[in-house]
């Protein structure tokens, strides 16, 4: 009864791949769940096929076993249920701000005029209404990641997956961004699984934190963050928060078990 | 106004260049006394065009007429051809050495069995024109289609889009610039294989007038001629450069170096 709280469920998700000598087994069973609503964080040492279980998430690869599961049905191999915010903005050079928000929109079902609607009336609403008709090439890299993750917001999709939408910025930058985007999403709570190698973005972003393996990637942990929202940036002198970081970080650099 | 200067300085050079050209040719005719028949001197070109001028106007009308409907039906030809053969899986492999091979059967054969074949009316022309025009804008569309950013495929398929609107809103999209750089081979040699089709076998058109023309030892309708096609050849390049630049204005702007 209860199921369609859950907007993401995996069920024991596999993966390998062929290889000479036998097959390398990259992901080792993941059962984890997503409830509506909540932001839930992965972490893991790289290599632990994070970006293989987004492949899994959003259909694009066949899994060696288990089930994914969205908002209470088996969606394993089906591709268009997610909205998806990758580590590079993904903007179509040739669209503007706007054009690209629309397209996403459109895909997912959208009418144009609706489409278009949204975009104009969301782009004023967090003030980037003067970028609407400029050409990706014309925007800094933060920038692009803000119409990116606004891009992922807007799609009607029950899901969002973030997979290290800040990896590639400066350090200052992606301070900046955390912030922005927790503003944002506090304001707009979706259901949330985002990808990251920092544990300080992890604490600061998320409800939950599941901290996977080397490969065969499997659940170390899994950390209920304590923080009350809304949340501030200044949480990092908390001595709880440091506390948290301290954990994790043992837990991400012992042997693999 | 650093503009207009500027734009000078990069036009003024070949101007000159082919200005000294003119000059010495000019001179050198007057002056070496070659024979009118032989090569005749630009200011004789001149003087010949304008007095031969309307018939020069009708033969080029139908030029412009056989190398405009050839152009436009081969590159059309091409883009379809082209967008068929990355669309059905295997195709592209199957058929691209095929059709890099018709291009190495020269124009100059076809051209007669065409014309065995189909007559002398505008069709075995037509044909002709297509088949130069086709080919390099199927090429130049084909590399632009594979040519598509991985990043942004994995995005679309991400967001569950269909393979349809993989082509329409990512692949056709991103092979715009190259499509682009085909037609204007194409609209290059569009002219020039149209005049090579009258040559085998018109009765109208500047092919047909240059033929005649050096058969009856008149150099200067000939040079005449050449001009004009080199002319109605830079015009058709210049209003595909011109579309090009209205079609893609999303191109990183060149104000962007200046600042």
């Amino acid at each position: 009864m209860s199921k369609a709280q859950w907007a993401l469920e995996l069920k024991d998700v596999r993966k390998s791949f062929e290889s000479r000598g036998g097959a390398k087994e990259v992901l080792g069973g993941i059962s984890l769940s997503v409830r509506d609503g909540e932001f839930v964080s992965i972490i893991g040492p790289s290599g632990s096929g994070k970006t293989t279980l987004f492949q899994l998430i959003g259909g694009l690869a066949p899994l060696s076993g288990g089930e994914v599961w969205m908002d209470g049905r088996n969606t394993t191999g089906h591709r268009g249920h997610i909205a998806y915010m990758p580590q590079q903005a993904s903007l179509m050079p040739w669209r503007t701000v706007r054009g690209n928000i629309e397209l996403a929109l459109q895909i997912a079902g959208i009418d144009r005029k609706q489409a278009r609607a949204k975009a104009t009336d969301w782009l004023a609403r967090i003030e980037l209404d003067a970028y609407a008709d400029s050409y990706p090439h014309a925007l800094s890299g933060g920038m692009q990641q803000r119409i990116s993750f606004l891009r992922a917001l807007l799609s009607p999709q029950p899901f969002m997956l973030l997979d290290e939408p800040f990896g590639a910025l400066d350090a200052l930058t992606r301070q900046q961004m955390q912030q922005w985007l927790l503003t944002i999403w506090e304001a707009n709570r979706r259901s949330v699984l985002l990808v990251t190698h920092s544990i300080e973005e992890a604490l600061l972003l998320s409800d939950r934190i599941i901290v996977l393996s080397a490969a065969p990637a499997v659940i170390v942990d899994e950390i209920v963050v304590p923080f009350a929202r809304p949340r501030k940036e200044s949480l990092w002198t908390d001595p709880q928060f440091n506390a948290l970081k301290q954990q994790i970080y043992e837990q991400l650099h012992q042997p693999t078990v | 106004m650093d503009n207009s200067k500027s734009r000078w300085r990069s036009i003024f050079p070949p101007i000159l260049v082919i200005a000294v050209l003119l000059a010495v040719w000019e001179l050198a005719v007057v002056w070496g006394r070659v024979p009118e028949w032989k090569l005749p001197a630009p200011s004789v070109i001149v003087a010949e065009a304008i007095a031969i001028w309307p018939r020069l106007m009708l033969h080029a009308g139908a030029t412009v007429q056989l190398a405009l409907i050839g152009f436009t039906g081969g590159a059309a030809a091409g883009f379809a051809l082209a967008a068929l053969l990355h669309l059905i899986p295997g195709a592209r492999r199957a058929f691209y050495p095929l059709l890099v091979l018709s291009q190495n059967v020269p124009v100059v054969a076809i051209g007669p069995i065409l014309t065995i074949w189909l007559g002398y009316g505008i069709l075995p022309k037509l044909i002709l024109v297509w088949l130069v025009c086709f080919f390099p804008v199927s090429v130049a569309m084909l590399s632009g289609l594979n040519d598509t950013d991985p990043v942004l495929r994995n995005y679309m398929r991400m967001i569950g889009a269909s393979r349809q609107q993989q082509f329409w809103r990512l692949e056709l999209p991103n092979a715009v610039t190259h499509l682009f750089s085909g037609l204007k081979i194409a609209a290059s040699y569009a002219v020039l294989s149209a005049v090579v089709a009258e040559w085998i076998g018109a009765d109208k058109g500047l092919g047909h007038f240059m033929l005649i023309s050096s058969k009856g030892y008149q150099a200067a309708s000939v040079f005449a001629s050449v001009f004009l096609i080199v002319a109605l050849s830079l015009t058709l390049f210049g209003i595909v450069a011109l579309a090009e630049k209205l079609v893609v204005r999303w191109r990183p702007a060149k104000e962007a170096k200046k600042v």
